[in-house]
């Protein structure tokens, strides 16, 4: 089948692939890039490869201006955590930073040109009332429209308790006690993710994942969850941390299957290794991709399915990379992300509420007032 | 080539083709629309301004379309999107074109932060600009409108776009928006200028738009630095009157009202504090326009 042109992933693939591009085809890629949130990215890959100058100047300004904004998010979120660990300093409880906060308080390659919806963190399951109360009296707030299955959704089903934001800062905190659902098919200890973690530098209270687990969570998350704006996003930070941390332990590979199959996570490993080498050419030792596969029995039709599906949803998040296809994969994506999230007897009744909120609410773009001046 | 040199079929044709690649200050936009509303008033508007070649890059892109629902039929209305995505909710058909620079400015705003934008009107003079910002009701629109009738060069009347690497301010020169009394105010002031049909009950009252004079538009890539900042404030009955302004109270308010000032950081603190210094702060209180544009003639004319 003839897709549309995604002008985005050859470039992240390979930067050199800015040579071959018009004024036309930059018209296109910085919408793909914009709307994947990866132009930020771009620019910091280019800048790598010290290929800045060879982009026009009305696309390159535009890079510059989304690689401003991609490092005001950098400095933001190393604030926010600041702040968040000021809060929780009376409760003593150990703050352990997930995703983006964690790539950016550690100096990762990942953190850099990344633009920031929330900060991720994760705290003990019987410390959350406590940490619940703390940042409430800290100015942290619930979404006032939040309605009481909503919250008993969140708190009995997820593994998070519901998002909080700041009132002064409009800022937002997603506070975890695991990586999965509660309900999910795979059970993944809280536990053991906590006992590996590492300090950050200089801190007695903030924790990040270690590195295995830090793939792990990206991972199950990209691949599990069903939801795919941030697909390519999500995928170009997998590739970035696995890359950081093989040049840096000639131990990684081995110790990322071993862990995978010691937390019950192949199946997320194996669609990350597979699609980051299929998509953006990320090197992967053969030893690994063997022993996830073995670990991982996925006949030839239904990889041909997978594939066929992940490689529609984790095109950047922009119409001219849309086609009826992409959105049914999308679509059994959803559905998938369901099933592995929870068992029918939960999904089903969950379903049927939110199909009929749907209605009432309406959609949501946004009033013109807000942005008039 | 001008969009007023494009036959009209041709500019039919760009419109619901390619799109019209509109050149405004330093952007290119690539306009689609299908409605004769729309395009009425660009042809009104933007007659002056340069149109590029559609295979080229362009900064930003914005539609204008009737959305397909089956109210078109009974309440037609106008939707603007950007990039193919609805940015808001629908509005009633005549208000297209206010939305269309709402669109606009909302592109700028959110995406050029290669710039410290403020929200501020400027011209200029002689090769120096006065920055005004002034919150919405404060009668900045009336002067701006006033003074861009009356030899300053209009820059823009919403948004001040400095660069930051020596900040200058540079120019946009996009229609003036102009709200309720001060349509009337501005089409006795300056019979000359060119109006666009008013669009009323829009969510600002009753809005129309003043073309931008031939002069601001061609001088689109002419940057000017900044001599005065000036904060107006239109009081009806009032004496005018210009006042010197506290430099830091100045710069704490427009660093609060800018677009993306927190985006630059550091940067954006030192463009900021170079811009304060290199200009004379006032309070400026009005209420006749004739006697108000004399003290900016005047202010000018200083050494």
């Amino acid at each position: 089948m003839d897709l549309p042109a995604d002008l985005l992933t050859p470039v992240l693939r390979d930067p050199t692939a800015i040579r071959s591009l018009r004024d036309a085809d930059w018209d296109l890629l910085v919408r793909q890039g914009r709307e994947s949130g990866l132009l930020g990215r771009v620019h910091h890959r280019l800048a790598e490869a010290g290929l800045l100058d060879s982009v026009p100047e009305a696309p390159r300004r535009h890079l510059e201006a989304e690689w401003s904004l991609a490092e005001k998010q950098w400095r933001d979120v190393r604030w926010e955590v600041e702040c968040l660990r000021r809060n929780l300093a009376v409760t003593g409880v150990p703050i352990f930073l997930l995703k983006g906060a964690a790539y950016v308080l550690t100096g990762l390659p990942s953190g850099r040109g990344r633009l920031f919806g929330d900060v991720d963190l994760m705290v003990p399951r019987t410390a959350l009332p406590e940490v619940e109360k703390e940042l409430t009296l800290a100015g942290w707030r619930f979404d006032p429209d939040l309605d009481p299955y909503d919250d008993h959704y969140y708190r009995t089903w997820t593994h998070q308790i519901p998002p909080l934001t700041h009132f002064l800062r409009h800022t937002c905190v997603d506070v975890h006690h695991t990586i999965v659902p509660e309900t999910a098919r795979v059970d993944v200890n809280a536990k053991k993710l906590r006992d590996a973690a590492r300090a950050v530098d200089g801190s007695e209270d903030l924790y990040v994942l270690a590195p295995a687990d830090m793939v792990l969570h990206s991972a199950v998350h990209l691949f599990n969850e069903g939801q795919f704006e941030r697909g390519l996003r999500d995928l170009t930070d997998l590739d970035l941390l696995m890359s950081r941390f093989a040049a840096e332990d000639a131990e990684f590979w081995s110790r990322l299957v071993a862990r995978a199959s010691e937390l019950d996570l192949q199946r997320p490993l194996f669609y990350c290794l597979r699609y980051c080498r299929l998509i953006l050419g990320t090197e992967v030792p053969e030893q690994a991709r063997r022993d996830i596969a073995r670990a991982v029995p996925v006949g030839g039709g239904h990889r041909w399915l997978m594939d066929l599906l992940f490689t529609r949803a984790l095109r950047p998040h922009h119409h001219s990379c849309r086609t009826a296809a992409s959105g049914a994969a999308l679509w059994l994506l959803y559905v998938r992300s369901h099933y592995l999230r929870m068992p029918l007897r939960l999904l089903l009744p969950h379903l049927w509420r939110k199909a009929f909120r749907g209605i009432k609410k309406g959609d949501a773009t946004a009033d013109v007032e807000g942005y008039t001046t | 080539m001008n969009l007023g040199d494009l036959a009209p079929q041709d500019l039919t044709r760009r419109l619901r083709g390619p799109g019209v690649m509109l050149r405004t200050g330093p952007f290119v936009s690539r306009i689609w629309t299908d409605m004769p509303i729309m395009e009425r008033g660009l042809s009104l508007l933007y007659a002056d301004y340069p149109v590029e070649d559609d295979r080229g890059f362009a900064d930003f892109h914005v539609s204008v379309m009737r959305p397909r629902s089956l109210r078109r039929w009974f309440q037609p209305q106008a939707q603007l999107l950007y990039d193919h995505q609805a940015l808001f909710e629908p509005l009633p058909l005549d208000q297209a074109l206010p939305m269309f620079e709402w669109g606009m400015n909302w592109a700028v705003g959110t995406m050029a932060n290669q710039f410290l934008i403020l929200h501020a009107a400027t011209l200029e003079r002689n090769g120096r600009v006065v920055i005004m910002p002034a919150p919405p009701g404060s009668g900045k629109s009336t002067l701006c409108a006033g003074l861009a009738c009356r030899g300053w060069r209009l820059m823009s009347d919403e948004m001040a776009l400095i660069t930051l690497d020596d900040g200058l301010v540079v120019p946009l020169a996009r229609p003036v928006s102009l709200k309720n009394k001060s349509i009337e105010v501005m089409t006795r002031f300056a019979p000359d200028a060119v109006f666009s049909e008013p669009a009323e009950e829009t969510h600002k009252g009753t809005v129309a738009l003043m073309r931008a004079p031939r002069d601001s538009v061609a001088r689109k890539r002419d940057p000017a630095r900044p001599a005065w900042i000036v904060f107006p404030n239109y009081l009806p009955g009032a004496e005018t009157s210009l006042a010197p302004r506290s430099k830091a109270a100045t710069f704490m308010e427009m660093g609060e009202n800018a677009f993306n000032y927190s985006v630059h950081g550091r940067r954006g603190f030192d463009v900021l504090a170079g811009i304060l210094d290199s200009c004379a702060c006032y309070d400026f209180r009005y209420s006749d326009l004739d006697h108000a544009v004399q003290v900016f003639s005047s202010l000018a004319s200083e050494a």
